[in-house]
């Protein structure tokens, strides 16, 4: 149960995407794929379930070229969470979930036993048993992140991958949607927005920056004041997260003078306990890791 | 049915209608007057408005899946006019001649494809089709065909009035028996396809991405839609004109009362749109007796009101792209 990336290179339009890219999603491991926008992260989910065809590379499931299988075969193994906001068409919750069991169904197949069942559970797991019977289109973002996982537990495949799944969610969802997927025991690859968000959830992460991966590793060694310069060109501070210990990112303002003098007394009088900025003036190289 | 056949400027029972298709199956045709009423004129043309709402409505509710647009229409789209144009150039030019009596249709459908094509080419945008562009470059590409369309006809006959008002409105006036098989086969063929590919178009429906997740053949579904799109308005037109509003209007009702799934969307949109082409027609020869009305007139006065409502009721289809 592995997802592998393969020196990929993707073209849109003409234009180089993405630029020789390799990654791996390990077993039931979460892997995050993390960066600006425009830095190729949604184009290489779309490359791997078949919106884009590489350039050049290969995306390897198991060791095998995912892409070489029949699309069915694929879906079956590789299911999807995007950005779906609005559908034309009204489904309801449970029709939509159903539509998940699509590669597992054959011209004038009918609903089985077995396809309700799947549905019910993926359902039951995904905590959105009190929509069911709801109008898609009338859910919160929240609310729809959950049913589109449903979606993808009811495809039943045991790798998923995720674009941006947090998106203009407040905070209760976007913890309720990443611990929801991180506890699915699956392998998961998603493309996230939130830096520290993604940190408190994966153990994988990699940073990619004008369609090259830049950093990969562990969230702690990628999510360094140093690589966030480089990819976003954004000054920021990263402390611990004070339960988990994963790299959290504070902002800074750029403009001369908006920062607070230092170490002084907060409202109570007391001191904060401020760590020490790091020096962030590495000489910007944007180009190769 | 039984309605459609006997309502008329002679009033037949139900019983009657019965009777004469009962003996004609039984071969024992019925040679009185309403023998010949039934079985040449009115049941030809109530079965061939049934075959035609049911291939509007199909074409309606496909070309909605393949743009990801409620509002999207084989006559909004210019597709109907485009066939009328490839018809009448067959009838007047005499293109296609070796095809015989399929010419008709097939310069319909190649005409309606072209439509399509062209409606698709002028509509893109950077990425990927905006909904408000296709329906605008549909309705000014539709008023493009319809000058050529009357201009044709025009050329080929000065004093031909009455079938520009055939091609550009619709009517069912000029239906007989031979018509029916091409429709027919058209229709039955479409429909087949589209029933082993309903839980495909259910995925479609999602976007273009979401369906290639869930392991569908995205370019080689959309290919074919476009194709079922173009067959279905095009051997409409071929033998009824222009008539518009039935793919957009009668879609609309049947997912409002089975839901958007297509494995019951299709076929009761078959039935549904039989029937509202047949009542249609109904009204459209009984309103102004004994003069008859194209039917076109009737569904827009019912269609047209129906589009203002939805895009009222949801403006966001017609701001949003996606």
């Amino acid at each position: 149960m592995s997802l592998r990336i393969d020196r990929l290179s993707v073209d849109i339009a003409g234009r180089r995407i993405v630029t020789d890219i390799s990654l791996a999603a390990g077993d039931r491991q979460f892997t995050a794929l993390l960066g600006p926008n425009g830095s190729g992260k949604s184009t290489i989910l779309k490359t791997v379930y078949r919106v884009h065809k590489p350039a050049a590379g290969r995306v390897l499931l198991d060791g095998a070229d995912l892409l070489a299988l029949p699309a069915r075969d694929a879906a079956r193994r590789v299911a999807v969470v995007a950005q779906e906001t609005v559908s034309e068409f009204d489904f309801t919750v449970r029709e939509m979930v159903m539509i998940g069991r699509t590669p597992h169904k054959r011209a004038f197949d009918g609903d089985t036993e077995a396809d309700h069942a799947a549905a019910e559970q993926a359902i039951e797991r995904s905590g959105c048993a009190h929509l069911a019977q709801r109008s898609f289109n009338t859910l919160s973002g929240g609310e729809k992140q959950l049913v589109l996982i449903a979606r993808a537990l009811a495809q039943g495949a045991d790798h998923l991958i995720l674009d941006e799944p947090t998106n203009h969610l407040d905070i209760r969802h976007q913890v309720q949607i990443l611990e929801l997927i991180a506890g699915l025991g699956v392998t998961i690859l998603a493309a996230l927005h939130d830096l520290s968000l993604a940190a408190l959830f994966c153990q994988q992460a990699y940073l990619l920056s004008e369609g090259r991966v830049i950093l990969g590793g562990a969230p702690a060694s990628v999510l360094t004041p140093q690589a966030i310069l480089r990819a976003y060109g954004a000054d920021v501070l990263v402390i611990d997260h004070p339960d988990t210990g994963t790299p959290h990112l504070i902002p800074r303002r750029t403009r001369p003078g908006s920062q607070a003098p230092r170490h002084r007394p907060d409202i109570h009088g007391r001191r904060p306990d401020i760590p020490d900025i790091p020096d962030t003036s590495i000489p910007a190289s944007p180009k190769e890791p | 049915m039984t309605l459609g056949v006997g309502v008329g400027p002679v009033g037949l029972s139900p019983a009657t209608v019965w009777h004469v298709i009962a003996g004609q199956v039984t071969g024992h045709p019925d040679r009185t007057v309403a023998g010949i009423i039934v079985w040449q004129i009115r049941l030809p043309r109530v079965l061939l408005a049934a075959l035609v709402g049911a291939a509007l409505t199909t074409a309606g509710a496909v070309v909605q899946v393949l743009v990801r647009n409620a509002l999207a229409d084989p006559y909004l789209l210019g597709v109907s006019s485009g066939a009328s144009v490839g018809a009448t150039a067959v009838l007047l030019l005499g293109t296609f001649a070796s095809l015989g009596v399929w010419a008709i249709s097939a310069g319909s459908i190649v005409g309606a494809m072209v439509a399509m094509a062209a409606v698709f080419t002028v509509s893109r945008s950077g990425r990927g089709l905006a909904p408000t562009q296709l329906i605008l470059c549909g309705v000014v590409l539709s008023a493009l065909f319809e000058s050529v369309t009357s201009f044709l006809i025009f050329r080929g006959n000065p004093q031909a009035t009455q079938s520009v008002l055939f091609w550009l409105l619709g009517s069912f006036g000029l239906a007989s028996w031979d018509q029916l098989p091409i429709p027919a086969a058209a229709l039955a063929a479409a429909m087949i396809y589209l029933l082993a590919q309903a839980r495909a178009l259910n995925a479609l429906a999602m976007g273009a991405g979401p369906a290639a997740s869930l392991g569908v053949d995205v370019r080689r579904l959309r290919r074919n839609l476009f194709l079922v799109t173009s067959l279905m308005a095009g051997v409409a037109v071929a033998v009824s004109g222009v008539i518009g509003f039935v793919g957009l209007v009668v879609p609309h009702i049947v997912r409002l009362m089975v839901g958007s799934d297509h494995r019951r969307v299709l076929p009761t949109g078959v039935l549904f749109g039989a029937s509202f082409m047949v009542l249609g027609d109904l009204l459209a020869r009984t309103i102004v007796a004994p003069q008859e009305m194209p039917i076109g007139v009737i569904t827009a006065f019912i269609g047209a009101p129906t589009l203002i409502v939805l895009i009222r009721r949801r403006p966001y289809l017609y701001g949003a792209t996606q």
